[in-house]
This record gives C-alpha cells, structure tokens and sequence, in this order.
C-alpha cells in the first residue's frame, strides 16, 4: 500500500499557515500584476495582513485566553509577545500605506494618472536628464 | 551627569537624533533647521567614535534597553564589526550635513526644507538603529524607519525631476515587501526559538539543529535583506532612485544605507546562524557567489553606457555591492576581512563621488557626462575629486579600492579559484573604461559655447575633498581599516563556532 | 648627507618640481628653467647614490605600512641604480630639448606638459628604487596614469584616441595580469621582497612556474612583448619630447626593468634556468624582435618606424631574462643603457626634423642631410649604435646578448640576433642615407634653387634641440670606450648567488 501523501490531520492541523500563504500570495500577486498604482498599495496591505496572521497564529496555544491578566493564577494565557510585535508591525504598515497614499496623490497631481502603463509610457517620452525649473542654462 | 550619559551613550546614539528630528520640524525656516540638524549630526559622530573606541579593545558593550534584562529585553550590543559601521554611518551624515545647505537649497523650496532636514535625521536614526541593536525584530522596526524616510527623501526630489515621485513609489513597493520577507523570516526563527534577542537566538538555533523552518527562516531573511542591499537581481529599485533623489540624499543613502543592509546579513548569517551552518555554506556558495559575479559585471557593463553621472554611478555602486557580496561568498577570514574594509572604503569612494555628481548639478544645472565636457577646465577642484574617486573605484593602488580589491583577490587566490580572481580584475577594467569616459570628456573635450559654470562653493567642495583625502589616506595607510575589519572578521567567525555545537 | 637622505632626496626633487612648474606655470621661462634645474639636481644626488652603491652600499628606506605585512620599501641594488642613472641623466637632456621643440612647434598647454613630465620621472625613480614587487607595482601603475595626459597631450581626436590605446593595454594588462601575479606571489610566499637568488624556490610547484612567469611578462606592458605591443606605436600621436622620453628613458625602460627586476630577484635567474619555465618566453621573444623590425620596414611614418624599432629592441632585454643565465641579465642591463641613449638620439632626430623642416615621413626626408648635416650625423651615430656596431655602445650589448644565447646553447637565437641585426640596417640606416645621397625632392629641390640661400644651406634645428642631439650622440661613442667599467658594475648584480664568490 503506498505511503499516505496526504496527511489530513497535518494538513487541518495547520490551516492558519494555509492562510497565511494564500493571504501573502494574493497580495504580492496583486502587487506586482496590478497596474493600478492604488490597487498595489491594497495588495502590499493584503501581504502584510498575512504576515500578522502568521504571527499571531503561531502565539496561540490551545485552551489559552487573551493575554490580559485576569488576577487567577492558573489561567493559561496565549503567547503575548506576538500580538505586541504585531502592532508594532501594524504601525509600521500604515505608516508605509500613508506615505504611499501620499504619493499616489502627487503622482496624480503631476502626472495626472495612476496607471502605471501610462505613467511607463510618459517617462520613457521625458529626457533621463534633468532640467532646472525654469529651463536650462542654453 | 557626565556619568548618566557615558552609561546611557548606545540608547543615546539613537535617542539623539530621534529627537532632534521633530524639534527640527519645529524651527522652520531652512537654515536654522540646517543648523540644527549639523549640530546634531556632529553630536551623533561624537558619539559613534566613543563607541567605537570603548569597543574595539575588548569585550562587546552591552546595554539594555529600559533596564529589563535580555532575552526578554531589548538589548543594544556592540562589538567592533557594528562599531565600525556606526562611525561609518554617522561619519558621512556629519560630511553629508555640511554639504546639503547649499545643495538642498537649489533643489528644495525653502519651506520644505525644515521637513527635509527631519527626514534626513529619522533616517539617519533609523540606520543607526540597526546597527546598533542586538534584538532581531528591533531590526526590523528600524529599518522600516529608515526605510520610510528614505522613500519621503527620494521623493523630495520631485521639484528638480518628477520622475523621484515614481522612483520612491516603486522603492517603497519593493522595500516594503523587502522588509515584510525579513520579518517573517524572524517568524519562523522565532517558531523555533521563542526568542528574539540576536545572541539568544544563536544559542537555540545551534540548540534546535537544521530543520526545514530554519532554512525558510534563513531563505526569507536572504531574500528580505537581499533587496534592501540591492543584490542583483533585486536592484531594480536603485538606479531610479538614487538618480532622481536629491544631490545629498543620494550621497547619504549610497555611502549608508545599502552598507547598512550589508552589515545586517553579516550579523545574521554569522551571529545568528553560525559560521558553518552547512545549508547556508551551500546556499553562498551556489546562489552567492554567481550572483556577485554576474552583479559585477552586468552592472558595469550598464554603467558604460548611461549618459548621467548619477545613474552611471548608481549601477556602479550594484558592481561594487556585488564585491561585498563576492568577499562573504567565500566564507574565509580574508574574504570577510574584504567585504567588512570595503563597506568603509565603497561608503567614502560612493560619498565623495556623489557629492562631486551635485556639484555638478549646482554649478553646471546637469549631470549628463555628454553635457559636462570640457568641465575640467571651468571646475578643476571638483573634477579632480572626482578623478580620484574614479581611481578607487577602479582599483589603482594608492587608493582605499585597491586594499579592497587585493583582499578580495588574496581570498580568491587562498582558496584556489582561479577564475574568480580572474573575473574581479576583469570587472576592475569595466570601471577604467567608464570613469575614464567622463575624464576625457572632462579634460580632453572643449566646453560647449556659451555655457558658464563656476567651481562648486567651498561648503560643497570641502567635505567632497574630505572624503576623498580619506579614500587616499586610507589607501595609504590602510592599517586602522583593515586592523579594525580584521577583529570583527575575528569576531564573527570565533563566536559563531563556540555556539554551533554539532 | 647619508644614503637614506639621499634617496629620499632623489624621489622628493621632481615631486615638488611638479608643484614648483605648476605654480610658476604663467611664467614660462622661469618654469622652463625650474624644469632643467630640477633635471640636474636629481642628477646630481642620483650620482651621490651610485658612488655608495659602487662602494658596496645598500641602502633602504621603509615609507608606511599600507597593509599587514606589506610596505612601501625604497632599497637600492646595482640594476636599480643603472636604471636610475640613465633616466635622471636622460632627463636633463630631454628637459632641454623639450625647451627647443615646445616652443618651435608653438605647442600649447605646456605647464600641463612639464607638470607631467617631472611626475614621470618621480615614478620612474620611484621604480628604479623600489625594494619590494609592492611598491613597484604602485609606481608602476602611477606612471601609466602620470604619462597619459603626456600622450593625450595635442587634444585632437587622433590624440585621444592614441591615448585610449595607450592607457587601455596598458591598464588591462597591469591589472588583469600583473596584479594578479603579485598577490599570487605574496599568497605563497608571504613576502614582496627582491631577494637574491628570488623568493618563489620552494615555495611554488615547478608546474606553475611558467604560468606565473607568463603572468608577469604578460602583466608587465611596459615592456612591449608582443601580442601586447599596440601601445607604443599608438603613443607616436603625443609630441616627440614624450616619445623620446617614452621610448628611451622612463616608460619602457621600466618595463623592461621590471622584467628584469623579476627574473632576477623574484624568480631567481638560477631557478628560471633549472625548471626552463622561461623557454618560451625566448621563443616569443625572439618572434617580438623579428616581426617587429619586419613591421618598421613597411613605416613609412618616421615615428612608427621608431616605434617598432623600440619593440623589437626592448624584446633583446626580455630576451636576456628569459634565456635565464648570468650573460643575460648582464646583456639586457647593458641594453637598458646603450638602447636609452641610441633611441633617444633617434627620436630627437625626429623631432628636430619635424620642427625644422615640417616633414614626418621617411619618403620625404631625400636630401634634407645637406641642409640638417648634424642632425643626420646624429642620426646616422644612433642607428649604427642600435644595429650593433663597433665603436658605439650598442656593440658590447649585443655581444653579451649573443654571448648569453650561446651560454644556453640556443644557437637558433644567436641566428635571430644577427638577423636582427640586419633588418636595423635595413630600416634605419636606410634613413641618412636617402638623406645624404638621394637627391631633393621636387618642391625642395625649387627652394635651395630658387633662395637666395647662405653659403652653407643649413637650416638646422633649433639650438635647445641640436645641443641634445649632439650630447647623446657623442655619449653613444663614450659608452663604447667605458666598457670595462660598466661591465664591472653590472658584475656586482647577485645574478646568481650561489656561485657568486
């Protein structure tokens, strides 16, 4: 009889990191197929979110609450240190998803579409060079 | 008081400018917030050479962060290699400072300037954080942080060349994902280990054995620090951005932050992982070492060919990353010894090199190499800069980038491979033949009619001329420098064998 | 003044010259005259040091340690010392001659010229006195970037590209080749040092040693061994000063010292002739030399002519190294001397020619001896003294040279030099002679008939060029009759120190 190739209760077991590498997939496919400069900044937030899925999954142990403190010495608590890694890595992804958004806002400003074709086919029109504002010198 | 701040100089090296920078917010018009950020910049240096100097005799400074012990606690350790690295970085920000009030002031509007200033400290903080942490997912956070002032910074170039808009938003895309790579790979060290202070870990990992967690942890952090440090083929964020990014920005970020990344990877692989981990042996030795070869020479070959100075030395410097990366594929003591001197001698060579590129842009408005002919005559001290950084890019003795390129050389002859040897002499030519293009049409080409260009102003061309009296000081003497890259190669190797216990 | 002083007096004399022209570059003749004062000077104390030396002197002088292990070194041995002595003597004589023909020929930017020159000179001193394959490597490398701007000197299009050339062989095989030969050197024996009787025995498997010695010949461009000889005639576009300079004094006699310096101190010329790792080094030698003088027959460009006669005679030098017995080394050293003063007497020929009569090319020099008799009696000395002929110098080196080809048993490459030998007379001696007795061509033939010409037509060069001319010319005839003594000297080199009394 051939070996068992799919372990099913492995496979259940760990269904958090099945999420977390569909998540991260979808969002790094998303990212880099995307033409939509906004629609990368979504898939760059959908990468990330996979990544706290991963972590804070992996802090879960089986029959723990919140890592609040409840006064009761024998309660089981999940890992803490995860959830405050997570946060620090959700700042960390806003702020990342904020200055993107900003300049999402002046790239439009300036060039008027968010397309990234569009804006491929404009730079390749402008000189590699740069000019001073105002012109050049000859 | 004296006292307070000798014990509490590692939290400082940090605290220092992550302060100053919104104080500098707040001062707003551009020279004040300059003068401030100087001052502050000087300070930070000040303390990168106590640092070093307390580091570099003996045992590795510890420092705990908040007074809560390690491995719980956040620790700052410092020990020769991230010693060096510090005064490397805050080296070149307090070069850099001095230089960037004239040339910010032609390429910012001057109420913008207080906000770049801010920038530039948050960055400088962040570089300086990661350098000097000993905790791995603090890595992380601060080089997001320098990360993400990076990308504003390159953006502020926009008002010279609106392509800096797309060229940060697309390093942000790849450094972010960059970055989101490395910290899960810290996930799965940390599935392994539970911890997440450096030397802590290197205890569990040698502990817990191989495992195939470890290699993805391992594979996730190459890959995740690899695009920060512009390993080909994840370098395609760097020319873009350091062409279009203001003069002193790129001066800054070329000369630190990719050697930043560099000193990261060290850490990791030989602190964290170990000296002889097999599956990472196998990993530099397959996967490594073609790609150095390949960045090395493809970069130069795109370098030939580009008509602007920046780009021409953005590819340039992919080339010369591909060195530090040839130097840790070998995996010897010299080898280690070249990447370590030649993070010092690519940030000083890159620093003045960029910083004589905006001199150019200041005095002649361009930095296209065919519009530059003939400016050897109308700026002959900046010229003459750029000459003698052309010259330790290349190699030639009497420079810094010949004591990188011998180490590099020695530890590829020690182990009997022929070719690699070869093959770096090889790439040394590729450079003759462009920086040799913009000398001649520097020197030997007449200057277009009718174009006036005076020499750079003494605030740009003093710290352009400092870095290039170290690039030949230490190309003379290169005993300090290869002294100091010798220990931490030490360093590196020594306490990683005592934790592999096999 | 002790030795050390001296040396380092030597080295420090044309650097701050360098400064001194540059600062005083408004004023032509005092920058001229800094020029010649500096020449002689170096001269001078370059005479103090050969006196030491000739009294059995070694002296040294450590500058910095630049890497663990490996310093700047400054120690004078007897080939060094020759080397030296012929190029700060020569020196004086070509700052002179520069003098005539800069400003005959109305050249332009001429501080840059002497800048150039005089930091030339300092490497190639530089060179002469290294004490180990590091610092010679160093000077080396400067003394290529020093004489770039040299070539590249009349700023044309053609000059440009002559000197991409020049720079481009010469930077690809000193770093390609050369620097790789010297780190593998110190990887396995662990020091830079010229020894007697060479560091590599015992520490190198005999299999590698000819490719170590290829490494190096091919490293060393400088010397012009072919496939890697396109330089020189490439650098015939800078002014003749340069060349003179180039193929007499500094940038080939470097090479070829360093050829030498190798063979002898680095290899050991005992251990090159005992594994034969040198063997076809005499074979490619010897095609440099024929194939080279084959190509200077068809020049028709006066220079190129000469370029390819400094090919072919600088691969006698190389030839010496390679035949790896005690006559060689004495014959290639002798060379050094006796081809420095023939070639630059030929060159400042050209020069003079050039600026007299504005005529580059060997077809239009029929007759010009009647009207420049010296420069061609000048001419006529050198070449005879290149071919090998008794009274000039360049007799005895050819001697030895032959003496060394028949101490190896190569009777072939005794063959080879007498043939040589031939071709320089058919290509050189050809020169004078189309000079003195061909008749003028057309157009000249007009002007001596159709002037008003003074009693005895001469229309010589200037006198800054023709003094020069006649000095090297007569030290042609001196180096023959000052034999014994150079042969002496050359007998205190530890060529092979184990037979040595």
């Amino acid at each position: 009889m051939p070996d068992i190739v799919l372990d099913l209760d492995f496979a259940l077991g760990h269904y958090n990191y099945w999420m977390f590498v569909i998540l991260m997939m979808t969002g790094l496919y998303v990212t880099v197929s995307r033409g939509n400069l906004i629609k990368k900044i979504v898939g760059l937030n959908l990468f990330q979110t996979s990544v706290f899925m991963l972590y804070i999954s992996m802090g879960k142990i089986i029959g723990g609450t919140a890592p609040i403190l409840t006064g009761d010495p024998d309660t089981v608590y999940s890992n803490p240190l995860p959830h405050v890694l997570i946060l620090t890595a959700i700042v960390v992804g806003i702020a990342t998803t904020a200055l993107a958004l900003a300049l999402v806002i002046r790239i439009s400003e300036t060039l008027g579409t968010v397309e990234e074709d569009d804006i491929l086919k404009m730079e390749h029109e402008m000189d590699f060079g740069v000019r001073k504002p105002g012109g050049g010198s000859r | 008081m004296l006292d307070i701040i000798v014990t509490n100089l590692p939290a400082l090296q940090v605290v220092v400018p992550l302060v100053a920078a919104p104080v500098c917010a707040m001062l707003g018009r551009g020279d004040r917030s300059w003068a401030f950020a100087t001052l502050v910049s000087f300070l930070t240096f000040a303390i990168s050479v106590s640092l070093f100097v307390a580091a570099y005799g003996g045992e590795p400074i510890s420092y705990e962060m908040g007074g809560w012990a390690p491995p719980i606690g956040i620790e700052y350790r410092i020990d020769v290699l991230n010693a060096f690295v510090l005064m490397i970085v805050s080296g070149i920000a307090a070069l850099v400072m001095p230089y960037a009030r004239r040339s910010v002031a032609s390429e910012i509007p001057a109420e913008r300037q207080a906000f770049f200033y801010t920038a530039f400290l948050l960055c400088l903080t962040g570089l300086l954080g990661v350098t000097i942490t000993g905790d791995a997912f603090n890595v992380f956070v601060f080089l997001e942080i320098s990360s993400l002032s990076t990308y504003a910074l390159v953006a502020s170039g926009a008002w010279r060349n609106k392509r800096a808009l797309t060229a940060a938003y697309n390093y942000l895309i790849m450094g972010t994902v960059g970055a989101t790579f490395f910290v899960i790979g810290i996930g799965m060290l940390y599935m392994i280990t539970g911890t997440l202070n450096m030397a802590d870990l290197a205890v569990r990992i040698a502990e817990h054995g191989d495992s195939r967690t470890l290699r993805m942890g391992f594979v996730f952090i190459f890959i995740g620090i690899g695009l920060k440090l512009a390993m080909f083929p994840l370098h395609l964020w760097l020319p873009n951005a350091y062409s279009f990014a203001p003069s002193a920005v790129t001066s800054f970020i070329a000369a630190t932050a990719t050697k930043v990344a560099v000193y990261v990877l060290l850490r990791f692989m030989f602190t964290v992982f170990g000296f002889d981990y097999a599956f990472q042996a196998s990993t530099l030795e397959n996967v490594l070492l073609p790609v150095a070869i390949v960045a090395m020479f493809a970069a130069s070959l795109v370098a030939i060919f580009q008509d602007d100075l920046k780009r021409m030395l953005a590819y340039s410097s992919i080339a010369q990353i591909g060195y530090m990366l040839l130097g840790l594929a070998f995996l010897t003591h010299t080898g280690l010894v070249a990447t370590i001197v030649h993070l010092f001698n690519h940030a000083v060579t890159k620093g003045a090199l960029f910083m004589v590129a905006g001199c150019f842009v200041l005095s002649a408005g361009t930095s296209s190499i065919s519009s530059l002919r003939g400016v050897g005559r109308d700026m002959p001290w900046t010229t003459a800069a750029f000459v003698a950084g052309g010259l330790s890019l290349i190699g030639l003795p009497l420079t810094v980038g010949f004591i990188s390129k011998w180490y590099l050389v020695q530890a590829s002859l020690e182990l009997g491979w022929w070719p690699v040897a070869l093959l770096i002499m090889g790439s040394s030519l590729l450079a003759v033949i462009y920086v040799w293009r913009v000398v001649e049409a520097a020197y030997l080409q007449p200057a277009p009619e009718g174009v006036i260009r005076r020499e750079a102003p003494l605030s740009m061309l003093v710290p352009a001329w400092i870095l290039v009296g170290l690039s030949i000081w230490f190309g003379i003497d290169a005993s300090l420098t290869t002294t100091a890259a010798s220990r931490a190669a030490d360093t590196l190797i020594g306490s990683s064998q005592i934790l592999w216990q096999e | 003044m002790t030795d050390a002083n001296a040396l380092l007096l030597a080295l420090a004399i044309p650097t701050i010259a360098t400064f001194l022209i540059a600062a005083s570059g408004s004023r032509p003749n005092i920058r001229d005259g800094i020029s010649v004062v500096a020449s002689i000077a170096t001269f001078a104390v370059v005479l103090r040091l050969l006196e030491s030396i000739m009294a059995g002197a070694r002296p040294s002088v450590t500058l910095v340690e630049v890497m663990p292990g490996l310093v700047i070194n400054f120690s004078i041995e007897p080939l060094g010392m020759l080397f030296a002595t012929v190029a700060s003597g020569l020196w004086i004589v070509t700052a002179i001659y520069s003098i005539g023909y800069m400003r005959g020929a109305h050249e332009k930017k001429q501080t840059r010229f002497y800048i150039c020159f005089a930091l030339a000179i300092a490497a190639a001193l530089a060179i002469a006195f290294s004490g180990n394959l590091f610092t010679l490597f160093i000077f080396y490398e400067v003394l290529t970037l020093s004489t770039y701007p040299l070539v590249a000197h009349k700023e044309t299009p053609e000059a440009r590209a002559g000197a991409r050339v020049y720079l481009g062989i010469l930077m690809t095989t000193s770093i390609l080749f050369l620097l790789v030969a010297v780190i593998w050197t110190w990887s396995l024996t662990g020091t830079m040092e010229f020894r007697a009787g060479g560091i590599l025995e015992g520490n190198i498997d005999p299999v590698f040693v000819p490719f170590l010695l290829a490494l190096f010949a091919f490293g060393i461009g400088k010397a012009a061994l072919m496939p890697f000889h396109r330089w020189l005639p490439a650098a015939m576009v800078a002014p003749t000063p340069v060349s003179a300079l180039l193929h007499a004094v500094a940038v080939v006699k470097a090479g070829v010292f360093t050829m030498l310096k190798v063979g002898t101190y680095i290899f050991g010329v005992g251990f090159l002739g005992r594994t034969g790792a040198s063997e076809w080094l005499v074979w490619l030698a010897a095609a440099t030399i024929l194939i080279a003088s084959i190509v200077a027959l068809t020049k028709d460009d006066l220079k190129a002519r000469l370029a390819y006669s400094t090919v072919s005679q600088l691969s006698y030098i190389t030839l010496g190294m390679a035949l790896a017995n005690q006559m060689g080394i004495i014959g290639g050293s002798m060379h050094i001397v006796m081809h420095a003063m023939g070639k630059i007497t030929l060159f400042m020929c050209a020069g003079a020619i050039y600026v007299a009569a504005h005529k580059t090319k060997v077809s239009e020099l029929d007759g010009l001896g009647r009207k420049m008799p010296l420069t061609f009696i000048a001419f006529t000395i050198a070449s005879l003294s290149i071919i090998g002929l008794p009274p000039f110098g360049g007799a005895w080196s050819k001697w030895y040279l032959l003496l060394s080809a028949a101490d190896a048993g190569q009777l072939v490459i005794i063959g080879v030099l007498m043939l040589s030998s031939l071709l320089n007379v058919a290509y050189l001696l050809s020169i004078p002679a189309r000079a003195f007795f061909a008749p003028p061509r057309g157009q000249m033939a007009h002007s001596l008939g159709a002037a008003a010409s003074p009693s005895k037509g001469w229309e010589e060069a200037p006198l800054f060029c023709l003094v020069p001319i006649c000095l090297t010319a007569l030290g042609c005839i001196v180096l023959f009759f000052a034999i014994g003594g150079i042969y002496e000297y050359l007998l205190s080199i530890p060529i092979l120190p184990e037979t040595a009394p």
